[in-house]
């Protein structure tokens, strides 16, 4: 078993970099679509809930094949591990636009006034009054997605990135000991989504008892 | 003479015709896992959901581990586990077979959760009142719950199912001839990269947006006698 383990573990590494990575992009790129949905033009609004919609509608492995294999025929070619995190991330973006905006949609018209009436400016007020409050909403979602983009990361050996699960099928399949080797990557897998499962919880917690919600 | 030439002539494997009819094979394939999951899986999370709420701990806690790790492991996982796995066991299964277990495992679990939330979302009154009128405890849930918590559970069961319809991708790495499966073979040949994965995301895309718009109406109605807040 020990055998199998150092086979497999080396795969953290790049199951990490495209979770993490393909999470802050998501995290960033997810605030400007939200917003774009909140602008007074209709246009723009449009095209952002089309975006994400269209995002959502292709399943993850066939965005993955577009951008790995689609985009080289244009000049256009990244390695795996790009490729994964690149994809996963505007993927993850749609998804933690529609947290945000669930988030926004909790924060009272009373906070935008109260802020005015205060005398901050609108800039002032988005940075420091909504945003802090959005995430606090938004917080447990945010960490569910987490685990969700996690799980997700576990496609990107279908495009050859050497990350937990690639390590996994070619152990098994090199062994012959595909029980075992799965039950271990399993084991990895939920050890790994654990501290963003208690976060969510404990995020959870702690906003319903101050906001003392049910 | 032309006629002989044009039946031994290779079809145009590039052309829009020839992708669409190979990705509409894989289509009928993918319908099937996801019909044949939801017909196991649906049945199994009733189960998993009332015994997941079950006062005796022998019955609670396998539910629970059975829950948790189809949500919390990836689908990939799952099903690699039933594909390289069971062989070690001597089990050896045709890829639908596989793909079907460990499709029904992980839909199931989160159906579960669906269902519980259902459950929970009915007042314990419903329950006290179905009691008092004299049901047998079989006949509350025949009667008074399961019809109230399966209109607030239909619309996440039906947005579930056409998740499970995307992922039924994933399959592609058993080798299950579905239409991910069909539009890689494709491109062993064509060389389409493009022109191929995007009409195999446009196909997923066709079921799924009517699929979610339609979902989204049925909640708005099934939901319209209750007071939103």
């Amino acid at each position: 078993m020990g055998d199998e383990l150092s086979h497999i573990l080396p795969g953290l590494r790049d199951t990490a970099i495209i979770t993490c990575g393909a999470y802050l992009i998501g995290a960033v790129l997810g605030a400007f679509v939200a917003a774009a949905r909140r602008v007074r033009r209709r246009p723009v609004r449009l095209l952002a809930w089309s975006l994400v919609e269209l995002v959502r509608a292709v399943p993850v492995l066939v965005w993955l094949f577009l951008v790995f294999y689609g985009l080289p025929q244009y000049g256009i070619s990244f390695s795996p591990v790009v490729a994964a995190t690149l994809t996963l991330g505007v993927i993850a973006s749609s998804y933690l636009s529609e947290i945000y905006r669930g988030g926004l949609a909790a924060i009272g018209r009373g906070q935008w006034d109260a802020s005015a009436a205060l005398g901050l400016s609108r800039r002032d007020t988005a940075l420091r009054v909504i945003v802090p409050q959005t995430l606090r909403v938004s917080g447990p979602a945010m960490a569910g997605y987490g685990i969700w983009l996690l799980k997700d990361s576990a496609l990107a050996s279908t495009i050859g990135v050497v990350e937990l699960t690639y390590r996994a099928s070619a152990e098994a399949q090199s062994t012959g000991k595909g029980m075992t080797v799965f039950a271990i990557v399993g084991v990895i897998y939920l050890l790994l989504g654990l501290p963003l499962a208690l976060a969510s919880r404990s995020v959870d917690r702690r906003m319903r008892s101050r906001w003392s919600m049910s | 003479m032309i006629a002989a030439l044009a039946v031994v002539a290779p079809p145009d494997v590039g052309s829009f015709g020839y992708i669409a009819g190979q990705l509409l094979d894989g289509l009928v394939t993918a319908l099937k896992l996801t019909g044949a999951t939801l017909l196991i899986a649906l049945p199994l999370a009733l189960l998993l959901a009332i015994l997941s709420d079950s006062r005796l701990a022998v019955a609670r806690w396998p539910a629970l581990v059975v829950v948790e790790l189809g949500r919390g492991l990836p689908l990939l996982i799952l099903l690699y586990l039933m594909y390289q796995g069971l062989p070690q066991l001597a089990v050896t299964l045709s890829s639908f077979t596989t793909a079907l277990i460990a499709f029904s495992w992980a839909t199931a679990a989160y159906a579960t959760e669906i269902v519980r939330g259902s459950l929970g979302a009915i007042p314990r009154g419903q329950f006290e009142a179905a009691r008092a009128v004299g049901l047998s405890s079989g006949d509350v849930y025949r009667f008074a719950i399961l019809p109230q918590a399966g209109r607030v559970a239909l619309p996440p069961l039906l947005n579930l199912a056409i998740q499970i319809f995307q992922l039924t991708s994933i399959t592609f790495v058993i080798g299950l001839p579905e239409i991910m499966q069909h539009a890689y073979l494709g491109t062993t040949v064509n060389f389409l990269y493009m022109k191929t994965f995007l009409m195999a995301g446009a196909l997923y895309a066709a079921i799924a947006l009517p699929g979610s718009a339609l979902v989204g109406i049925l909640d708005k109605r099934l939901s319209r006698h209750v007071q939103t807040v």
